[in-house]
Formats: structure tokens, C-alpha cells, sequence
């Protein structure tokens, strides 16, 4: 396992990709940093929908690759994604639709998918399909510290900024690696348990943020079990930001429409901003 | 690769050769060329270029306590004599070889049976339960959580849960629950929740992500009874350590009854794989040949592209983007499109073979052991029969070993609509 090259040491901004230099941007100027998700090929207007989210004020997009076994995700994005794959979604057509609004997007974009779609189209090649849509960074929830060392070597040759992961319940001698690894942010996982909105925030989300925090320089985000506007508020009284995925697919299943998902992210947005201006 | 000091076992395996990546510390050399099989994985639970532990990082504190428990647990002569004592006492191990005079007049093969269909419970899923809720106790949890497909696993599940005081939940898909109404009565008598896997294609699989949906928020008090040799590492490894009792006792019974010889072939049925990974392993290291059957419908192997799902590197049926694909088999037990990833490295290498089978075939099979033996086979069993059946005229002469994972009980009303 190589853990060496933490972008974070000496060299620093030279070595940040497009989305960890824009989140730390966001910081640097006092602000949150808030990335929705979008689950791609989820009805005929998910481009639409993320330019518009892009609009309202993500600092970035994650953008859901739709995989058939996704098992840390709850009931909404499982939805999300059996909707688009049965809409006939694949990565190609989603990378590609991406390529091609690039421009109108105008924010760093992440793929999050699971890391079979990755290894079956090879990771050498999948990389450089990132890279060749315009795709800054790339989650994939399954492949934990243990086992990226594969993908992670080729997605930085191809200057895919490759998240990772924290737990809450990971040792605290394994934090340190993990945000070594990580490019573009470190996600926090808020709580023990798969995607979806909960009606409190867990008090893990803020832990699992400040233990971060206090081994890393890199923008610590949470997501999982971040819902609403208030939520994400106040685990960014610690965290640099927050992700909010099943929030947004939930507009997106009930037919809100990028008018709908850009109201919903601009609460998010306002809520960030009064918390911390 | 490479192996931290604190994880080389210390001489816990009984006469079993250790693959020369770990280290051998037997007398046994380990045999280069050929390779040694189904011994310790390496230290990042590989098979190979297969297994692996590819869970998110909210399911690695878990996998990783797991594998240490195990380790120390099996390490342990108490925790041993405690599991022999539950197999032998609860579960009615050793269970019999039975010899097929009828069967194999008729094939022209001589076929012996493992009898695992005589355990408790009815299969050979007791083995692995027993030792993962002995394993889940000393680990200091309360509850069991378990996938199930055609229910043996569920009902196993749910009777070591009863018999050791501990909850018990049991995620089904909700094909299953339609086509094995009797075992989701069996698990609810024993005290289990069963709850339906309503995603996907309602299958096996699909009851597998669930219940690693429902692991994950509640494994500081919740064991992950996994049915078969497949998920993260330490499950491909463990669930196979807990089966090879069914190997190890066939190999002095094949020594009894053939004076000291081997059977030409031993042959199982695979879905995930653990019976065959059981009786394998008995024989991993003798010239006997290794065929697992697959169902056409389900054949993994059969159409060897590797996949990552379910926490382990491994050959899997998906599509042309990675989508992981349904399998369509008679059998709720072998619906599964993948595969342990020590089988794929067995068939990577070429130590085992398999093959595959069609629907029509097992139910031939099923009715042709009813008839000469009086066993009613399970259905996933009735498949390596099948294979022999069909292979009849290369195997003539030959002494097969088949492993009868389980009883047709469950199958008998399937079997009904069919047959009429």
C-alpha cells in the first residue's frame, strides 16, 4: 500500500487538481463548501439539473454513475439508479453528455460510482474516460485504503482526483492515511449506515469531521445522512462542507426539475453562508 | 507479497499445506510447480489475482475484527473442540458416505455420497453456521444478520441464533420467498425476522446487498453469518475452513471403503460454492480430479470475465458496462452470478474444472436419484449428479465423489408443479 505522495506536502497548489483547488478556494475565502449529487441519466433534464445546481452555488457536482449492486446507498438513490439504467443510462452516455456541457457546467464535476464499472472497463482506460469528459475526480465507495492502490496510480496519471472515504468508527492511526491518499477532499462518512435522509444529523457527522480535521489540511466534506439545509449547516460548524445526495435525487424523483433541484440547492447554499458569513 | 508477524498462523491448521506465499511450517514441501491449494490466503485475503476486500470503509473496522477473531479463534484448541463437540453432538456430524449400488450399475460409475444431507437443518450450511455463531459469541455480539436463497442457509442461520440465545434477521429476496414458503415458515418458527430484498432482481444477490446495507449500521453488536465462501476477505477463507470438515471426514471414509484409495473425481454443486469448497478441500492436494457444477443459467465460471462485487475479486456474469447480470437457475440456492473467489482461482489455475448444466438436466438428475437410491436431493446437489449423468461414458469405471449438500424437502413443491 502507497501512501507516500500526500499531495499536501511541499509543492502543494501545483499538485491540487481542478476540484481540490476550487473547494480550497471556497475555504480560503471564508465559505462552506457544498457538493450535491446528481444520479447521471435520471430522466431526460439530469444535465440540465446539474448545470442549474452548478448555478444555484456547488462549489462542485458529484455525478452518480448508476451501478446495479450499489450497496452503501439507501432506497433513494437505489431508485435513482435503477430508473436511469432502466432509462437505458451507461457510463459512456453519461460521460459523454457530460463532455459535451462541460463549458455550461462551469464547476469541477466528480463521478461517484462503484468500482466494478471501473474494473470492467478497466481502470486504465476508465481513468482516462474521466479525464477526456472533463471529469475532475472520481468516488468509488468500495474501494477502501486497502485495495485503491491500483485505480489510484492510474487516475493519477490521468490527473483524476480520487476521493476516499473516512469512517467513523476507522482508527485513529488509519485517518492519516486515508487523507494522505485522498485527493480533492477528504469525505466523512456521517454516520455507520447507507445514504438517505435522517431526521437529526448523527453526531458522528461532526466528529468524524473535527477528527479529520485535526490530521489534515486537505477540505474535510461529509455526506451520508446530511438532508436538509440545517443539517449540513451545522456539521459545517467543523467540516469545510458538506455533500447532499439523496436530498437532491428525491427532487429529482418527484419531477422537480432543474428549476426545483436549484431552489433546493440554493437553500442549502444560503443556509452554508448564514452559518459562516 | 508480504505478511505482517502477527497474522502468520502458528501451526492451526490441521495436515493442511500452506501456499508458499504464507510460509510452510509443515512437513509437507510445498510443491512449486503444481502450486499447493486451498490453504491461507496472503494477507490481503487474495486467492491469486482473486478475493480481496473490497467493502466501503465504513464495513472495514468489521471485516478487519472478523479476521482477527477468526485467526484467534481457530488458533484456539477450546474453540475447536467446542465446534467438533456442536458438530457432533447437535448437528449428528460425521455424516455418512453412502455408496450408490443402484446408481451405479445404472451410470456404469461408481458413485459414493456424501450424506450432508442428513445434518441438522438439512444441508451442509449447519457447518458454517455453527462456527460463525460460536465465532460471533466470543466476539461478544448479540445478533445475527444473514442473506439467504433457496432459505437452507436463513434456516440454519436461525437455528444457531435459537440455540445460542442470540436475534436472528434474515433478508430474502422476494422471488425466494415466493418459491420456498416452507423455509420462511421454518426461519419465523425458529424466532427469526425474515425481511424481503425487493431491489434488483429479488434474488440471492440482491439479499446480499441488503444485508450488508443492514451490517453495516449495526456491526458493533451484529455478526454477518455470510452463507457462503464469497464477500470480503476473511469470508472466502473462513466459510471454507468451516466446511472442510465435510472433506476432510469424506477422505478417511473414502480411505475405509476404497482400502486406503482416493476417488478418481470429487464433484459438487457451485453457486457461491462453500459445499464445494468443503469437499474440495479434502482433496486439494491428492491427484483427484475436481469438477464443480454450475447452472447454465448462473455459470460464473463458465463464462470467466472477473467482476468486484460483494467485497471479493471474482469471475461474474455482468453485462457489457460492468452491470452485474441476474441469474436464472431451477434452484434459489445457485441463483447467484457470481462466484467464491477461491473457485475462480482454482479454475484460473486449473487445479478444478467446471462445468455446467442445464435446468432439464437437474430435473432429470433429481428424479433419477429419488427413484434408484430413495434420496430426494436437493435441487442444488441434483446438479453435480446431473454432470455425472451426462459425463457417464468418460467417467466409466471411475469412482466419483459427489457431495449431496443437501435434502429435496424444500424442493418437493417445485418439483410438484413441474413433474405433476
Amino acid at each position: 500500500m502507497t501512501t507516500a505522495n500526500d499531495a499536501a506536502a511541499p509543492g502543494g497548489a501545483a499538485t491540487w487538481g481542478r476540484l481540490e483547488t476550487a473547494l480550497r478556494g471556497r475555504r480560503s475565502a471564508g465559505g462552506k463548501c457544498l457538493v450535491p449529487y446528481v444520479t447521471g441519466g435520471l430522466g431526460d433534464d439530469w444535465l440540465e439539473t446539474i448545470c442549474a445546481a452548478a448555478g444555484a452555488g456547488a462549489d462542485a457536482i458529484e455525478i452518480g454513475v448508476p451501478f446495479s449492486d450499489p450497496v452503501m446507498d439507501g432506497t433513494v438513490i437505489q431508485k435513482a439508479n435503477d430508473r436511469a439504467l432502466s432509462e437505458g443510462a451507461t457510463p459512456q452516455s453519461i460521460l459523454a453528455a457530460v463532455r459535451a456541457a462541460v463549458a455550461d457546467i462551469g464547476v469541477p464535476t466528480a463521478v461517484m460510482t462503484y468500482v466494478n464499472i471501473a474494473h470492467h472497463m478497466g481502470y486504465e482506460r476508465f481513468a482516462s474516460s474521466l479525464a477526456e469528459a472533463g471529469v475532475s475526480g472520481c468516488i468509488l465507495p468500495d474501494l477502501p485504503l486497502e485495495e485503491v492502490g491500483e485505480w489510484a496510480e492510474r487516475a493519477d496519471a490521468a490527473g483524476v482526483e480520487t476521493v476516499l472515504l473516512a469512517a467513523p468508527t476507522a482508527p485513529d492511526e488509519r485517518l492519516p492515511r486515508i487523507c494522505a491518499r485522498s485527493r480533492g477532499f477528504v469525505y466523512g462518512v456521517g454516520l455507520m449506515g447507507i445514504t438517505g435522509v435522517r431526521s437529526e444529523l448523527a453526531a458522528s457527522a461532526t466528529r468524524t469531521a473535527a477528527r479529520l480535521k485535526a490530521v489534515t489540511d486537505r477540505p474535510v466534506l461529509v455526506g451520508v445522512g446530511v438532508g436538509t439545509p440545517a443539517q449540513a449547516a451545522e456539521v459545517c460548524e467543523v467540516a469545510d462542507g458538506a455533500v447532499v445526495g439523496s436530498a437532491i435525487v428525491t427532487r429529482m424523483l418527484e419531477g422537480a426539475g432543474p428549476e426545483g433541484v436549484a431552489a433546493l440547492v440554493a437553500e442549502f447554499r444560503a443556509a452554508l453562508d448564514g452559518a459562516h458569513s | 507479497m508480504t505478511e505482517p508477524a502477527e497474522s502468520a498462523p502458528a501451526g492451526d491448521f490441521m495436515d493442511e499445506p500452506v501456499a508458499a506465499a504464507t510460509g510452510s511450517f509443515m512437513d509437507e514441501p510445498v510443491a512449486a510447480a503444481t502450486g499447493s491449494f486451498m490453504g491461507e490466503p496472503s494477507a490481503e485475503g487474495r486467492f491469486g489475482e482473486f478475493g480481496g476486500m473490497f467493502v466501503p470503509e465504513t464495513l472495514v473496522p468489521a471485516c478487519q475484527e472478523l479476521d482477527r477473531a477468526f485467526r484467534s479463534a481457530w488458533a484456539d484448541p477450546d474453540f475447536r473442540n467446542e465446534l467438533d463437540r456442536l458438530l457432533r453432538d447437535y448437528a449428528g456430524r460425521p455424516s455418512p458416505l453412502t455408496e450408490c449400488e443402484n446408481l451405479s450399475e445404472q451410470l456404469g460409475v461408481r458413485i459414493l455420497l456424501k450424506r450432508e444431507d442428513l445434518n441438522h437443518t438439512g444441508s451442509h450450511k449447519i457447518n458454517n453456521v455453527l462456527g460463525q455463531a460460536l465465532l460471533a459469541q466470543r466476539m461478544g455480539k448479540t445478533s445475527l444478520v444473514a442473506e439467504t436463497g433457496a432459505g437452507q442457509h436463513g434456516v440454519a442461520t436461525a437455528t444457531a441464533a435459537a440455540l445460542f440465545g442470540m436475534d436472528c434477521v434474515v433478508y430474502m429476496g422476494t422471488v425466494d420467498i415466493a418459491r420456498q414458503e416452507l423455509n420462511v415458515f421454518r426461519m419465523r418458527l425458529l424466532g427469526a425476522e425474515v425481511r424481503a430484498a425487493e431491489t434488483g432482481s429479488c434474488t440471492l444477490k440482491d439479499a446480499v446487498n441488503e444485508t450488508m446495507r443492514h451490517w453495516v449500521a449495526v456491526a458493533d453488536t451484529t455478526h454477518y453469518c455470510l452463507g457462503s465462501v464469497m464477500g470480503p476477505h476473511p469470508y472466502p477463507w473462513m466459510v471454507r475452513e468451516f466446511q472442510r470438515v465435510v472433506g476432510e471426514e469424506a477422505r478417511r471414509q473414502c480411505a475405509e471403503i476404497l482400502d486406503g484409495g482416493m476417488p478418481d473425481v470429487v464433484t459438487a454443486a457451485v453457486g457461491g460454492g462453500s459445499n464445494a469448497a468443503g469437499i474440495f478441500a479434502g482433496f486439494a492436494n491428492t491427484p483427484a480430479e475436481l469438477v464443480g457444477v454450475e447452472p447454465a443459467g448462473g455459470a460464473a465460471i463458465g463464462r470467466s470475465v472477473p467482476g468486484i462485487v460483494h467485497g471479493s475479486r471474482s469471475y461474474l456474469m455482468q453485462d457489457e458496462w460492468g452491470q452485474v447480470l441476474e441469474a436464472e437457475s431451477i434452484s434459489a440456492g445457485l441463483d447467484y452470478p457470481g462466484v467464491g473467489p477461491e473457485h475462480s482461482h482454482l479454475a484460473a489455475t486449473g487445479r478444478a474444472t467446471y462445468e455446467q448444466v442445464t435446468d432439464t438436466e437437474v430435473i432429470e438428475a433429481f428424479s433419477l436419484l429419488s427413484r434408484t437410491e430413495g434420496i430426494i436431493p436437493a435441487l442444488e446437489c441434483a446438479h453435480a449428479l446431473a454432470w455425472v449423468s451426462r459425463a457417464r461414458s468418460e467417467l466409466a469405471g471411475r469412482t466419483v465423489l459427489l457431495n449431496l449438500s443437501g435434502r429435496g424437502d424444500k424442493d418437493v413443491d417445485q418439483m410438484m408443479g413441474i413433474l405433476g
